[in-house]
């Protein structure tokens, strides 16, 4: 589908023409649903490198007019960014200073393990921690990769946290950086969260946590295989989808096929 | 003075039993498995990779064909993660629909199971009067959407077609039909002491094991684990319907069993219900835009499969593809523990205990 789908008559309010008016109405019409702190705050280089390379594949493949329409949709997305750079303070707060809103059900609990891995792990092991809201308010946080693997062990057996089941592993890759993302859960409380390390793309490393759940075996070898992330401490960390002899790991965003026409 | 000699064999990938196009490399002792190493991908067409080319609308067939015995519980994860991000609305008429055929998609996919399970332990017949009641199921996908397998009948939004005049009767009829049906499976097989005795403390573990191996579905209710996301995670409409959830105690191939059974009767149980306060009309699509663009952001949902926890973690970037597709397919994790399972076991167990896991190839590969 094309930009000028765009126009349908219940489509959800995108910004397509003009930059000022549009990215208010934008703003406007999306604060009652999701409030701009629930969402993926992104570091700048991430931001810059996104907005670059987004323009990048449109100028190749895209008429002027279509041009347009994605400046226009980059000045939404930094409203929106602006938007959100106010409610982010040191990380952990997500109470936003314009629109009075009740703090999210799950506020006090990301509070609580956030403070919790400051004091037990350490004084910088969470670099962000906010509410995912539109995932039924998911607390979110992102871990500092050299701390994971002591604070991983800590959402296994601390008491509070006890998270024995982990639901699922995905591993993402964001063109500037890896990620590896746990849904760890406590099948008592039912409490789930969204734990997040972020890992270099040359030499992606994550330490594995095959040893604490089991479950992570296969999910690592997964993300290893299709995303050449390495898991150092996993017991048999081998390809599982793809051959043994295949080149490269497909996933990855710059992967090239060596036949193209397979 | 006899002497075994070690010997290495190879299951699969063709074998019938393996349900698919699986391998598995075991280590004998005689007819004891001293090591098992399982070997997969031959069915990987790399559905996350291309998803990340595709709108979602076209990404729904792909999910039809991981888990192809269950492709209305697929549809419906990822029509639910993205309307979830879009914080869409979904008509009543339309949710009903898809839970309807969700339900009876469990209970075809329990009869998979139960046929080609006894097929393997060595009972022909009862594959035979499994499948034929699911033909039943699969004629009543068929009017809806004009496919037996690959559905792809849900859109995000709601469902694609609404359900032709009669159709419900159809489901009713066929709801009241099959209690008498599992009355007459259980009188066939559930008390046959060979059966018996090929699964009753074969494969077995506890439920700490089960939690810890991430295993989902049967596979940790066998364990007494109470963990039904219909019920602890309320998706649908599943939080206005009553039924039970069943659970094990022994966590061996027998408990796996007695939960599929019980699982039948309480799909039927909230089929009756559905069925009868089915909304007498109303719309099947919600308000979409024609363009269906997420927000930028990140979801993760989960609903409860025949098989277990199916997962989908979408990551998009606003734009109509996603940027990253990632299915939690309960098949994969929860096959996970096979090895395990196997060690110190006969050879005659390996297809009982594989089969009780209940996987199927095309979610394990995805």
């Amino acid at each position: 589908m094309s930009e000028e789908d765009n126009k349908g008559p219940v489509e959800v309010p995108a910004p397509t023409e003009s930059v000022e008016p549009k990215a208010d109405a934008k703003a406007a019409a999306e604060e009652p649903v999701t409030p701009p702190p629930a969402r993926r705050v992104e570091t700048d280089e991430e931001k810059a490198a996104r907005r670059k390379a987004a323009l990048e594949a449109r100028e190749a493949s895209k008429a002027a007019a279509a041009q347009a329409a994605a400046q226009a949709a980059q000045a939404g997305t930094e409203g929106r960014a602006a938007a959100k750079a106010a409610g982010d303070g040191e990380g952990t707060s997500t109470v936003d200073d314009e629109p009075p809103r009740a703090p999210s059900p799950n506020q006090p609990r990301l509070d609580r393990v956030a403070a919790l891995l400051r004091e037990l792990v350490s004084e910088d092991a969470v670099e962000e921690a906010y509410i995912n809201e539109p995932n039924d308010h998911l607390p979110t946080l992102v871990i500092k990769n050299e701390h994971w693997q002591i604070a991983a062990p800590l959402f296994r057996n601390h008491a509070e946290l006890n998270c024995n089941y982990l639901r699922n592993v995905s591993g993402v890759d964001y063109e500037t950086h890896m990620e590896v993302v746990y849904y760890p859960l406590n099948l008592d409380s039912r409490d789930c969260y969204c734990i997040k390390v972020r890992t270099d793309r040359e030499q992606p490393s994550v330490p594995s946590v095959t040893p604490i759940w089991e479950t992570a075996n296969w999910n690592e070898r997964e993300i290893y295989d299709l995303l050449g992330v390495d898991f150092p401490g996993h017991p048999d960390l081998r390809r599982i989808m793809m051959p043994d002899d295949w080149v490269g790991h497909p996933l990855r965003k710059d992967y090239v096929p060596l036949d193209p026409e397979v | 003075m006899i002497r075994t000699e070690e010997l290495l064999l190879n299951v699969g990938p063709q074998h019938p039993s393996t349900h698919g196009v699986f391998r598995i490399v075991v280590k004998l002792d005689g007819e004891i498995i001293t090591e098992a190493t399982p070997v997969m991908g031959y069915l990987h067409r790399g559905t996350e990779k291309l998803a990340e080319n595709l709108n979602f609308t076209q990404i729904i067939p792909y999910t039809d064909r991981m888990d192809y015995v269950s492709a209305m519980t697929n549809n419906y994860v990822l029509c639910h993660a993205v309307e979830k991000m879009m914080g869409l609305e979904i008509p009543e008429r339309a949710e009903f629909m898809r839970l309807i055929v969700m339900e009876m998609q469990r209970v075809a996919s329990h009869l998979v199971w139960w046929g080609t399970y006894l097929l393997d332990i060595g009972a022909m017949s009862p594959f035979l009067y499994a499948f034929s009641d699911r033909e039943r199921i699969l004629q009543m996908f068929n009017e809806l959407c004009g496919a037996r397998l690959t559905y792809n009948y849900m859109r995000v939004g709601g469902v694609k077609w609404d359900a032709p005049d009669g159709w419900i009767d159809k489901v009713k009829t066929f709801v009241k039909d099959m209690y008498n049906r599992l009355d007459e499976y259980h009188n066939l097989v559930s008390g046959n002491e060979i059966f018996l005795s090929r699964i009753k403390g074969i494969g077995q573990y506890d439920a700490k094991t089960a939690i810890d191996y991430g295993l989902s579905g049967a596979n940790l209710r066998s364990t007494g684990v109470k963990w039904d996301l219909r019920k602890a995670e309320p998706y649908s409409l599943y939080d206005r319907f009553e039924f039970d959830v069943p659970v094990g105690k022994n966590g061996d191939c027998f408990d796996r069993y007695e939960c599929r059974m019980e699982e039948i009767v309480q799909s039927l149980r909230i089929l009756e219900q559905a069925l009868e306060q089915f909304p007498g009309e109303g719309e099947t699509m919600g308000k979409v835009p024609r363009v269906i663009r997420p927000p930028a952001g990140e979801i993760y949902v989960r609903i409860e499969s025949p098989r277990g926890e199916i997962g989908c973690h979408i990551v998009s970037k606003g734009k109509a593809e996603p940027f990253r597709l990632k299915f939690r397919r309960p098949s994969f994790v929860n096959l996970q523990i096979l090895p395990k399972l196997l060690v110190g076991e006969s050879m005659t167990n390996l297809v009982t205990i594989l089969g009780g896991i209940d996987i199927v190839l095309g979610e394990v590969d995805c």
